[in-house]
């Protein structure tokens, strides 16, 4: 069937474009661009490094690429762009959309299915935004009786908290929003808010289930707390720091898995449980208590919680590349120069993006890890979990304590890296 | 409560009301959380059942079944023999050779008639995949009870092998309605001997990663065992039959008690474990799907080449009054139908006796004294089906 209008003509609608450009082009050159000129006239014109940004500014890069950089170079320095996109939350919602998409297409080629195929054009590559588009058009329920300024705040909450924890992720020499001097402490007390949020969440929803899964998250905070906190503790003593970036920087020499392989498999161990994957989904546990504490979200609610699990999960592989792993560390693969014999300004750092590489890299290869688990193995129970973290997990993370320092006073390895 | 303590609190009790101020006094029941399991819960099927925790102990259990009772038993009163056969296997279709099988075998002992032998052994082997499936799809729901997403996909995915082996001889993916009296509806097609063999094969191949990754994974052993233990002697009270009678220990097969059709030529072993927890009623239909492809390849070896499948039976058929009583092994355990005829074409009465009602009696039995976190593992390995219960 024909979807043209009975009366169409091509002329006709060619003609209509062509009034309409027509009018575009008098209002604009008549109203709106002495209005543009009028406001910038009176409004103080703002700086971006050396150059005053005004609207010529714009037509002479237009001409001279090269005068962009130092503009994009005063930005990219700025902390509102280190927080909000390169090292900060951006690119950890970047990495946690890449994150959910990998997990889907990995476990399914697990399970012998194909898993998202048809959104895009290749494998289902778009499936995410079909799903964050039908979630944003869905009706957000709140059940009646559930305290409404914390059903909202606490989702609102839950991102933002992931999106603190991404600051003091160091992603390569400098590349920090927040260079702490007790980085890992900070990290430690803001991963310590989600189960709170959990439970906040689960008693606002006035409901049964999300309230058992509530209490569930908070019996594996007191299960998994100590061995996370204890399993880093070795890096610390390695490092003799507990700023992130000098204990990336102190392995220059060697990765401390080398040393602490125990301690990054109670850290590893402990973060499935801190990210409630199988096999710790207890609080999530589908065929006992629902969704758990998810159980009335609903639409954009239940979307921005998955947003904050996957940032989330980055903030925790990225921690382990950054205390196990040398973070930022790696072999030079990049070249020094980008464009040969180039003399002009340049934001282009071989250094920089070499670590943003690796550190990249060494991030995927450790999420990688974390949704392995939850092709293979079954929800453990409660009682387990808590045998689990208390008896072995603790004794394992002493175990290691108890060998670095061994070996530091033995003098075979030098507190605050190998000097 | 001692009565001390009772005493004791009313003398409080009367000082702050003196003061003004209002207590109320906990009683037993405020401890307790009351959940309701199902019908819309992701951890029932159609079927709800009340329990009251007491922090992650459950300590009462109320099943409720009949959410899906569909009058079977009366239809059947309104049509004659032939016609009861697609509606007799709707109760469970993912086993619906199984469920006509009995209801075959009691008509034709009815009617005083004996099925061919080439349709004897076609009829085992149909029940012997329809088995199969059965036992895949329920494993497929045990393993996503119990959050492994794998067990889930892995059995229903090659659940398809026996469903295209189904479809082969009868033409339906699940509702066959492949057994009728006096034989099965149709022979097998050319070929089907090979392809069954090739499936088979691959299929046993397959079982020993099932037991890979879920049976011999530490944590779902952790889960299972030691957990809603089901004596010998409580499992012969309560009645309960099938896989969970064997996992106590009792190895009662029907395959075996009573043979019927060409069961009694087959070589098999009853399978059973002594532990008598939720991991042995777990195994047992393991051990089962792997006894059942040695079945399988001994009646394709025994089964005669050619020869006729059905015996032609008027569309009408009448039997003498009387009564019979015949009992299959399907994936649930026994499952009989007592037919009462009165001499005319449609039977005066139907009974369906269903080895997922018997199961299901030992739940709250099971069930009260364990934690919220073994109710899926002890709900599901009970190998019930809503469905099939409610009739």
């Amino acid at each position: 069937m024909a979807t043209a209008p009975k009366e169409f003509r091509f002329g006709n609608f060619v003609a209509s474009i062509v009034w309409l450009v027509f009018w575009i082009i008098i209002i604009v050159t008549l109203v709106v661009l002495p209005l543009i000129f009028v406001i910038l006239f009176y409004v103080p014109l703002p700086y971006a490094g050396d150059e005053v940004l005004t609207p010529y500014l714009f037509f002479s890069m237009m001409v001279d690429p090269t005068r962009t950089v130092p503009i994009i170079d005063f930005l990219i320095h700025t902390d509102l762009f280190r927080a909000a996109i390169f090292p900060g939350f951006a690119y950890a919602a970047f990495i946690a959309a890449a994150t959910i998409y990998i997990e889907r297409k990995f476990l399914a080629k697990m399970q012998l299915r194909t898993g998202p195929f048809y959104a895009g054009r290749f494998e289902g590559i778009l499936q995410l935004i079909a799903d964050g588009l039908k979630l944003i058009s869905k009706e957000v329920i709140i059940p009646s009786g559930a305290d409404k300024p914390l059903f909202w705040a606490t989702p609102i909450i839950f991102v933002a908290t992931a999106a603190a924890a991404t600051a003091l992720i160091p992603v390569a020499p400098g590349w920090v929003a927040s260079d702490l001097d007790v980085g890992i402490l900070a990290i430690f007390a803001i991963l310590g808010f989600f189960p709170l949020l959990a439970l906040l969440f689960s008693w606002a929803s006035n409901s049964k289930y999300p309230f058992i899964g509530g209490l569930r998250a908070l019996h594996q905070l007191i299960a998994f707390e100590i061995p996370f906190i204890l399993s880093a503790l070795p890096i610390v003593l390695l490092s003799g720091s507990l700023n992130l970036s000098e204990m990336v920087e102190s392995q220059y020499l060697f990765w401390f898995f080398a040393v602490a392989p125990i301690s990054a498999f109670v850290f590893y161990i402990s973060s499935l449980a801190e990210l409630e994957r199988v096999p710790f989904d207890l609080p999530e546990a589908e065929s006992e208590i629902v969704a758990g504490w998810l159980t009335e979200t609903s639409g954009m609610i239940y979307g921005l919680i998955q947003l904050g699990t996957y940032v989330k999960l980055y903030v925790l592989a990225a921690l382990f590349v950054v205390l196990f792993l040398g973070g930022w560390m790696g072999p030079q693969i990049f070249p020094q120069e980008l464009i040969p014999n180039y003399t002009g300004e340049k934001i282009y750092n071989a250094t920089v993006v070499n670590g943003i590489f690796w550190f990249t890299l060494k991030t995927f290869g450790m999420i990688m890890l974390i949704l392995l688990p939850r092709g293979i193995n079954p929800r453990i129970r409660i009682d387990i979990l808590l045998h689990t973290g208390w008896y072995k997990l603790i004794v394992l993370a002493f175990i290691n304590i108890f060998i670095v320092l061994t070996l530091i006073y033995g003098g075979i390895i030098t507190p605050g890296g190998l000097q | 409560m001692s009565k001390e303590y009772d005493r004791e609190f009313e003398t409080k009790f009367q000082e702050t009301t003196r003061l003004g101020l209002e207590v109320v006094k906990e009683s037993e029941e405020d401890r307790l959380m009351t959940l309701s399991v199902g019908p819309q819960h992701p951890g029932s099927g159609h079927f709800r059942f009340t329990i009251k925790v007491d922090g992650d102990y459950i300590v009462y259990c109320d099943p409720d079944p009949g959410y899906v009772h569909r009058g079977e038993e009366k239809m059947s009163e309104y049509r004659n023999f032939i016609q009861n056969i697609p509606h007799l296997e709707r109760p469970v279709i993912h086993d619906s050779t199984n469920i006509t099988y009995s209801y075959s075998l009691a008509v034709e002992e009815l009617l005083g008639i004996e099925v061919p032998r080439r349709g004897q052994f076609i009829r085992a082997i149909a029940s012997e995949l329809n088995r199969q499936v059965y036992t895949l799809y329920w494993l497929a729901i045990y393993g996503i009870f119990l959050g492994h997403s794998t067990m889930f996909m892995w059995p229903a995915g090659d659940r398809e092998l026996f469903i295209d082996l189904l479809t082969a001889l009868s033409g339906a993916r699940v509702t066959h309605a492949y057994n009728i009296p006096g034989g099965v509806r149709n022979d097998a097609p050319n070929g089907f001997k090979e392809k069954c063999l090739q499936y088979v094969k691959y299929f046993e191949k397959r079982l020993v990663e099932y037991e890979d990754i879920f049976y011999n994974n530490p944590l779902f052993r952790q889960r299972t065992e030691n957990v809603g233990i089901l004596t010998k002697e409580d499992a012969i009270n309560l009645g309960v039959t099938g896989s969970v009678l064997r996992a106590s220990g009792i190895p009662y097969d029907i395959r075996k008690v009573e043979p019927y059709d060409v069961y009694d030529e087959i070589d098999f072993k009853v399978q059973y474990m002594k532990t008598c927890d939720s991991f042995a009623r777990a195994y047992v239909p393991f051990l089962d799907m792997r006894e059942s492809c040695n079945i399988i390849k001994q009646l394709l070896d025994k089964m005669p080449d050619s020869g006729e499948v059905r015996l032609k039976l008027q569309s009408n058929p009448k039997g003498q009054p009387g009564e019979s009583y015949k009992r299959v092994e399907s994936g649930r355990g026994a499952l009989g139908y007592y037919i009462v005829s009165d001499g005319s074409p449609k039977p005066y009465r139907v009974k369906i006796s269903v080895g997922s009602f018997r199961n299901i009696l030992a739940l709250p039995h099971l069930l009260i004294g364990s934690k919220l976190g073994d109710m899926p593992s002890i709900y599901w390995a009970l190998n019930y089906w809503p469905v099939e219960a409610d009739r």
